[in-house]
């Protein structure tokens, strides 16, 4: 589904050009956009739509809680919602997620209470997710470490004979590390039916796209490994709902991986701490704001007559009292004890520990 | 002339100091550039000394850690940031399998002047794998010096002396200590040895050693110790590898009771390499066992637990009384 680019686009904005060969949804002249979505049907469109709405809701509650000092610095995804249900909603439970910090609540779309990854960012170790219930590794912060993880679990599940697919998130700056080109690799040789979904939203921190890389397409960096690259506007959640649904019929049919670029922008600061005026202009910046994806698909339903306006923000209501509530709870949420915590380590906790190992003084009650 | 600075601005000044006086230093790190680093240590200096000395990388560590040995083959003198504690191990593979062993491959003839800044340590709430202490990684590591600032002036002396040392240098900055106070600096730093502790206390009943951010802890234990009427000796070790041997052994003989503090895990941490060398060489001047103080042999916990796991006054006041009544 390529872009044509065109007078009937009606949202084509500043960067448009950077979105050329990305496949798109919201970007087809409307007629044909109406009728792509009419396609979806209903249900996944509206479905899609519910999916950003709690993870923007998340979102802002989190930045809101950072203010207040219930939690620490938090990495937010503002625009980013696109890729992340789209991505989420095109798998299947059985298939595994390995998300990043700026993927963090991806798990609640699984079925995980928000207040879960709200309290990793408090530092509470109940923050830590339930990894096999809900196939979904825990959040990753080094850069790119993540990505053989997701090659070593599609892979093995397709020595086990499964069908379950693997995706692996990254942003832009993780493709200049090691670990992502070994793992291209790898998952090319092993024919590992994983996905590496890359959030180009242009900047790693402070660094942009151009130290970062010489391909002006990140896709194109497929090419090296023996895979499809593909790419898509990430900030059309219906688009990128279908290039993970294709990347993971390839990989499940056993054609192996795929490296899909999400084309975006990152609208807000790198997280809490980070002051972007410091590196870009804050107004070229804000020139992007246009192609925000929630406003954009709710656009595109209400103009193809699949939701109305009201219904719409009613989802966003909904989530936004959820995600409230959720954030209500963390304040009186017990914190385990720091013996707990360390009985948590090993499988068979050794001495070092255990009661003697944490003893301090190690001598003296006689002495 | 002399001026009030906190220790990132030290660490900045040093890093001025030295692309000023060197024509060959070059500093290579992520966001160092524009954005003058995450914690703002090279903020201007891009500006002034433009980008090809003080370059924004891309997010490879292992690359440019590897890079900047190449750089040093050719004659520049690379300093390079790595931006959080944990984010050094991708680099881990160069500096111990190359780093290391350079001034050795060439039977003594050449050595790397390379220094690799890593802010380290917790204490500043921040997410997991931002709050390592990983400096006995480096120290078990042959061929790498390792030294650790614990205040202003120490930051900016050591790191000019780190710049000028001819081997690779793992210069650990305690980042909750970043903004901590201000201290008098002079406007030039004069390079101080990389083998001297400093006594930082006097004190003659107990001698408590640390380094970078458990310093501070050690002088408020000392401050406790002081009300409860035993005067503790504090030690800032600071420089980790080599140890200094002589400062070590000098406490030990006139103190006789010693405590060592470290926020890394204590199995195998440098305690235990000091309390090793004070029972091998003055055993018999020793009044009471090493202690050790240290953090826990597990993954830095999320930050709700950090104050439990970090040393505290607390827990070395209570290690020193052990000592004392032993
Ligand atoms: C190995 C490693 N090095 C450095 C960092 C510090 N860091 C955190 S996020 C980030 C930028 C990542 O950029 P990108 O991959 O584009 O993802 P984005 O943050 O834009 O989602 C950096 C340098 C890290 N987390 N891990
Ligand atoms: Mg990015």
């Amino acid at each position: 589904m390529m872009r044509e680019l065109g007078a009937a686009s009606d949202d084509l904005a500043p960067g448009a050009e950077l979105m050329e060969g990305a496949s798109t949804v919201l970007g087809l002249p409307s007629d044909r956009r109406r009728q792509a979505l009419a396609g979806m049907g209903r249900p996944l469109v509206l479905e899609l739509f519910a999916a950003m709405a709690r993870l923007r809701a998340f979102d802002e509650r989190a930045v809101i809680l950072q203010r207040q000092g219930v939690i620490g610095t938090y990495p937010t995804y503002f625009g980013e919602e696109a890729v992340q249900a789209g991505s989420v909603l095109a798998l299947e439970d059985r298939d595994w997620l390995f998300p990043t910090y700026r993927q963090n609540s991806v798990v609640v779309l699984r079925g995980c209470p928000p207040e879960v990854p709200l309290l990793l960012w408090r530092g509470n170790p109940a923050g830590w997710h339930d990894v096999q219930a809900l196939h979904t590794a825990p959040v990753c912060v080094p850069v790119a470490t993540n990505y053989p993880h997701a090659v070593g679990a599609a892979w093995g599940s397709r020595l086990l004979g499964e069908a379950s697919v693997a995706l692996a998130y990254g942003g832009d700056g993780s493709t200049s590390e090691g670990d992502f080109h070994e793992a291209c690799n790898l998952a090319a040789v092993a024919r590992a039916p994983v996905i590496f979904l890359v959030t180009n939203n242009q900047w790693a921190i402070s660094t942009p796209l151009r130290l970062q890389t010489r391909v002006e397409r990140i896709a194109d960096k497929a090419s090296a490994y023996g895979m499809p690259g593909v790419r898509v506007d990430g900030f059309d959640v219906f688009a990128c709902h279908l290039a993970i649904s294709e990347a993971a019929a390839r990989a499940r049919s056993g054609d192996g991986p795929t490296l899909v670029e999400a084309v975006g922008y990152r609208l807000g600061p790198h997280g809490t701490a980070d002051e972007p005026s410091l590196y870009r202009d804050p107004e070229s910046a804000r020139r992007w704001d246009v192609w925000e994806p929630i406003g954009r698909a709710g656009k595109a339903l209400v103009d193809a007559g699949l939701a109305s306006a009201d219904e719409l923000a009613k989802l966003g209501a909904d989530a936004a009292a959820e995600m409230r509530e959720a954030g209500d709870r963390l304040q009186d949420f017990p914190v385990p004890s720091l013996e707990e915590v360390a009985a948590r380590v090993y499988r068979d906790t050794p001495w070092t520990l255990g009661a003697e190992g944490l003893r301090e003084p190690t001598f003296g009650e006689e002495g | 002339m002399s001026t009030q600075v906190t220790m990132v601005e030290a660490v900045g000044r040093a890093l001025g100091q030295v692309l000023e006086e060197d024509p060959r230093a070059i500093l290579l790190g992520e966001d160092i550039g524009v954005n003058g680093g995450v914690f703002r240590a090279t903020a201007g200096l891009q500006e002034r000394f433009g980008p090809d000395r003080v370059v924004d990388t891309p997010l490879s560590e292992a690359g440019f850690v590897g890079a900047a040995i190449g750089m040093c083959l050719v004659g520049l003198h690379p300093i390079v940031e790595i931006q959080f504690d944990a984010f050094v191990y991708p680099a881990f593979e160069q500096l111990a399998s190359h780093a290391g062993r350079f001034r050795w491959r060439t039977n003594g003839a050449y050595g790397l002047p390379l220094v690799i800044r890593i802010p380290y340590g917790g204490g500043t709430k921040a997410p997991e794998l931002h709050s390592d202490s990983p400096e006995t990684l480096f120290s078990h590591t042959p061929g790498l010096r390792v030294v650790a600032p614990s205040d202003p002036l120490s930051a900016g002396e050591m790191l000019v002396a780190a710049a000028a040392c001819g081997d690779p240098v793992i210069y650990m900055e305690p980042k909750r200590l970043y903004r901590r106070s201000r201290a008098e600096v002079p406007d030039r730093f004069q390079a101080l040895s990389l083998d001297r502790a400093q006594v930082v206390r006097p004190g003659a009943d107990v001698a408590i050693l640390a380094h970078g951010a458990m310093v501070e802890v050690a002088m408020g234990a000392a401050e406790q110790l002081a009300a409860q009427g035993a005067s503790a000796r504090v030690v800032d070790l600071r420089c980790l590898y080599p140890l200094d041997r002589d400062t070590l052994l000098r406490t030990a003989t006139e103190v006789g009771r010693v405590v060592v503090v470290h926020e890394a895990p204590r199995h195998s941490g440098l305690a235990a390499e000091v309390a090793a060398i004070l029972q091998e060489e003055v055993a018999d001047h020793l009044l009471a066992p090493v202690l050790r103080v240290t953090g826990m042999d597990m993954p830095f916990p999320l930050f709700q637990l950090e104050d439990q796991a970090l040393p505290s006054a607390a827990r070395v006041v209570s290690a020193a009384r052990a000592t004392l009544e032993y």
